[in-house]
């Protein structure tokens, strides 16, 4: 059995979150004897990529928590501004006492400010679901899976600032399908409340459906042109401005159930027939009849197969994965291996990391934020607090959650190396607190070992204090690129 | 009312508001039995200077003959723009320490120069260990010197550790401070900035190893103008781009924590001693010990001696403050106008309970023959005199203990008298 460090390291890098220390399956030596082998059997584990929390609700009853807590926000101002009202026309009336009499009606808990130590539900809800996503890649094996889980979930990305239910958005659309099917994944993803929510599907009316002719009120286009442009076949290739709205009019009805209306099903997805547009719909050269929800499951469907959505997503994950550029060669592969296998995603996944490409090429890809962040967590063996993990992710630009647009944050190295300024501040506060724990040669073995230059054990050797030389460790290029 | 505001602010400084975890004044809650039995309550405030200081560079030799021979252009003298500050004749402190000057003119500030831990290899990993353990070699300790003494010192402790269960002793405190005494801990609200010597460090490597990386940090620290301006593939690696406006982040900082530090061990209620480290002293690379990156942060060290000073009050008479750091450089300028990893360097002491005004050296001279190894300043004190001399006289640590456990291995190092007034 020959070990291969070299591989092994970079298949940490690359295809995971970086060696992690005091681990027996996660680290360099642990997958020496065959990195690719290793690779190939996490995606094998029994619940590779689900999350088993059954603290953490469904996206429907997150939804409906978090419409009650605002709903029972807004009657307590309705009832603050009704007794200012009160007492306003009381002094008026009877001038010296109003204001006291206002006062000894007011019920004792109004008047008590918030407990400190009690987390608003939005924030709750956001950190448990954020705690949840960070431990589960922190602590993976290598994490390939993991990375996947992140890749997906920025390829089909909706926004906090939108919806609540980005969390579970992820591990109810994307995690379940992250070793399956793309089409059960699109469709998961593209029904998703969060989804329909992010992307304005909810508001959508057919304009010759009940509800459209009623309120005389139409289309959104959002949620079709991101589907075909983003999600599905990639901009400018074989559809028209003409199919993206008469996509929009299959999707119309697909929507969300008010808890406003039902409390117990409240945020969940619904078809809803009245604000669908009627009949039959032609797109990309296919004509659909007419049917309701399925309609839109089979443009979907078509799509998912599309060979123009093979190579979007192909050309996508090695961007992701390999080269800003990737190799063509690679390219081919994948489409092929997406096309062939009715985008079966583990396929595709198998088909990446045994690409000789894939092993071949530069690292020249840069480590974002939220990558970066797990890593340096790992390179010391331990997690790291959530809460602050998630703010220091926001200060280096990638803001959990929270896309600046619909195409997700940027695959591109060139984006992110501005941000090393901050980048570095943020290892000097890590090393700060952590470094007197560890030998920083030790360190450098266990994340970087064969990938390491000569200039940075160097520069970690010269280094005039641990801090100083655990920066370096984590700022360097060797970690960083992957 | 002004006054009684300030007043409540300052008593509220107690070590209950020490807490315990990432910190950078370290502190216990354990009081110097035998000195408070004698009517002393003495403070002892303990500086790790990590990176290795420059001590020609800090204290220079103005005295000797082979000085200016030595460092040429770089040798603080008692001329020039900016002349060293006289001391005792021989010495001249740099000028970028008129505190520390006024100080030792008011006898309460003492060097003590050619000193060195008994280290005399050239790593700062093990230097520090050493520094910081008191033990006479590196390697797997996990108490430090100032923990071990704090033990002595209060016969009690299991006690007082079982009345503070809360108190565990945090991941993350440096070896000096780490042992059986549970340690409480301070952060100030500023957090310690990188220091420009770990910029340029991180910006060295890129240069050498990642060009888009180096372009990346330099136009994220501002700093592209002057690198296009100069022509970033002809620099020289000697001559980085300093980031601008880093020291005076570096002076705040210092500032900061040094005169918090003050404040809580000037506190009734407060604990008597602490520790607290401040990095950036390793200067291989343009050096500037008159005018540049040294003078800079010799000066932000002036200014946090000067807070303690202010901070402290009336206790400022009952108080130690050493500055020690874990070896010195070489007595040479290398290529870079700097200095590189070095043996002998000063330990600064400053304090009301000094008998100050001295310069403590036993001095080896600069000729090549007088040279450790021909290339740094020999050591003739080892420090653990010096601060085995501190702790007995001003803590009343018991002189056994001081060899026994404090100092292992230290039985001919005899504890340096006469440091207190």
């Amino acid at each position: 059995m020959t070990l291969d460090s070299r591989r092994a390291a970079l298949a940490l890098h690359r295809f995971g979150f970086g060696p992690m220390l005091g681990s027996t399956s996660g680290s360099i030596a642990a997958i020496a004897s065959d990195p690719q082998a290793a690779l190939l059997a996490e995606l094998e584990a029994p619940k590779a990529g689900q999350i088993v929390n059954p603290n953490l609700p469904t996206s429907g009853a997150e939804n409906r928590t978090l419409f009650e807590f605002q709903y029972a926000r807004q009657a307590q101002m309705a009832l603050e501004r009704r007794r200012r009202e009160a007492a306003q026309t009381a002094a008026a009336e009877n001038p010296g006492t109003g204001n006291a009499m206002a006062m000894e009606e007011k019920p004792a808990e109004a008047a008590q400010p918030a407990q400190p130590d009690q987390m608003l539900p939005p924030r709750k809800i956001f950190l448990d679901e954020a705690g949840a996503r960070i431990r589960a890649a922190a602590n993976a094996n290598i994490g390939f899976v993991e990375r996947l889980v992140w890749f997906w979930s920025n390829h089909f990305c909706v926004s906090a600032d939108d919806t609540y239910m980005a969390g579970a958005y992820e591990r109810e659309a994307i995690r379940p399908h992250v070793l399956g099917h793309f089409v059960d994944m699109l469709q998961a993803a593209e029904g998703h409340p969060a989804m329909l929510e992010y992307l304005n599907n909810d508001q959508s009316i057919g304009p010759n459906s009940d509800e459209g002719i009623i309120r005389n009120r139409g289309l959104n286009e959002n949620l079709a042109r991101e589907i075909l442009e983003l999600h599905t076949l990639g901009v400018r290739t074989v559809y028209t401005q003409a199919d993206v709205t008469t996509f929009a009019k299959v999707i119309t009805g697909w929507t969300i159930l008010r808890t406003r209306d039902d409390p117990d099903h409240g945020g969940e997805f619904v078809f809803n027939p009245r604000m669908h547009e009627p009949g039959e719909q032609t797109l990309i050269g296919k004509t659909y009849p007419s049917g309701g929800v399925q309609q839109g499951r089979r443009v979907l469907a078509d799509l998912a197969r599309h060979p123009a959505t093979a190579r979007h997503i192909a050309t996508k994950l090695a961007r992701h994965f390999i080269a800003d550029e990737p190799p063509p060669a690679l390219i081919d592969r994948l489409t092929f291996r997406f096309f062939e296998s009715e985008g079966d995603l583990k396929e595709v996944a198998k088909a990446l990391v045994t690409a000789p490409e894939a092993w071949a090429a530069e690292r020249a890809k840069i480590k974002r934020p939220s990558e970066w962040l797990v890593a340096t967590r790992r390179a010391i063996g331990r997690p790291g607090n959530i809460p602050p993990m998630v703010g220091q992710q926001a200060q280096l630009g990638e803001p959990l959650w929270r896309p600046p647009a619909p195409n997700g944050f940027s695959d591109d190295t060139a984006a992110w190396l501005p941000g090393l300024k901050l980048r570095l501040q943020a290892a000097n506060a890590f090393a700060l607190v952590v470094a007197g724990d560890f030998e920083p040669r030790e360190l450098l073995d266990v994340t970087l070992g064969p990938l390491a230059t000569e200039e940075t054990r160097l520069a970690m050797a010269r280094a005039e204090s641990k801090v100083q030389a655990l920066t370096l460790l984590v700022m360097a290029p060797e970690f960083q690129r992957r | 009312m002004r006054s009684s505001i300030q007043a409540a602010t300052f008593h509220a400084a107690t070590r209950r508001e020490l807490l315990l975890g990432s910190g950078v004044l370290f502190a216990w809650a354990f009081v110097p039995r035998l000195a408070r039995a004698e009517g002393r309550d003495p403070r002892f405030l303990t500086i790790v200077l990590r990176g290795g200081l420059d001590g020609l560079a800090a204290v220079a030799p103005v005295g000797d003959p082979d000085w200016v021979s030595l460092r040429g252009n770089n040798a603080l003298t008692l001329e020039g723009q900016k002349p060293g500050l006289p001391l005792d004749g021989f010495f001249a402190l740099n000028p970028a320490m008129p505190n520390v000057h006024r100080l030792y003119q008011e006898g309460h500030a003492t060097i003590v120069h050619a000193v060195a831990t008994p280290y005399r290899e050239r790593s700062h990993f093990d230097g520090q260990d050493m520094l910081e353990s008191g033990l006479p070699k590196p390697g797997a300790v996990d108490s430090g010197w100032l923990n071990r003494a704090l033990a002595e010192l209060e016969p009690s402790r299991d006690a007082i550790a079982s009345g503070r269960k809360g108190f565990a002793v945090g991941p993350i405190t440096p070896l000096v401070v780490r042992g059986a005494a549970p340690v409480l801990s301070w952060t100030p609200p500023r957090l310690q900035p990188v220091s420009d010597e770990t910029t340029l460090r991180v910006l060295d490597l890129y240069r050498h190893t990642d060009p888009a990386f180096a372009q990346g940090l330099e136009e994220g620290l501002g700093a592209a103008g002057i690198a296009k301006a100069g022509g970033i593939s002809d620099k020289r690696p000697d001559q980085p781009v300093i980031p601008g406006g880093g020291i005076e982040q570096v002076r705040a900082y210092f500032a900061e924590a040094a005169g918090a530090a003050a404040k809580f061990l000037a506190a009734p209620e407060g604990p008597r001693v602490g520790a607290l480290a401040f990095d950036g002293w390793d200067t291989h690379v343009q050096e500037g010990a008159v005018t540049g990156r040294l003078a800079d942060l010799l000066g932000a060290l002036d200014g946090a001696i000067a807070a303690i000073k202010t901070n402290m009050g009336e206790a400022w008479n009952e108080t130690v403050v050493t500055l020690v750091t874990e070896f010195g450089r070489t007595a040479r300028i290398n290529g870079n106008a700097g200095t590189d990893h070095g043996t002998a360097t000063v330990a600064l002491l400053a304090g009301g309970a000094l008998k100050g005004g001295r310069v403590i050296a036993d001095w080896p001279g600069v000729k090549e023959a007088d040279l450790y190894e021909k290339r740094d300043l020999k050591a003739t004190t080892d420090l653990r005199a010096v601060l085995k001399g501190l702790l007995r006289d001003h803590l009343r640590v018991d002189e056994r203990a001081l060899t026994a456990d404090i100092f292992p291995g230290s039985d001919v190092i005899a504890p340096m008298g006469g440091l207190l007034a």
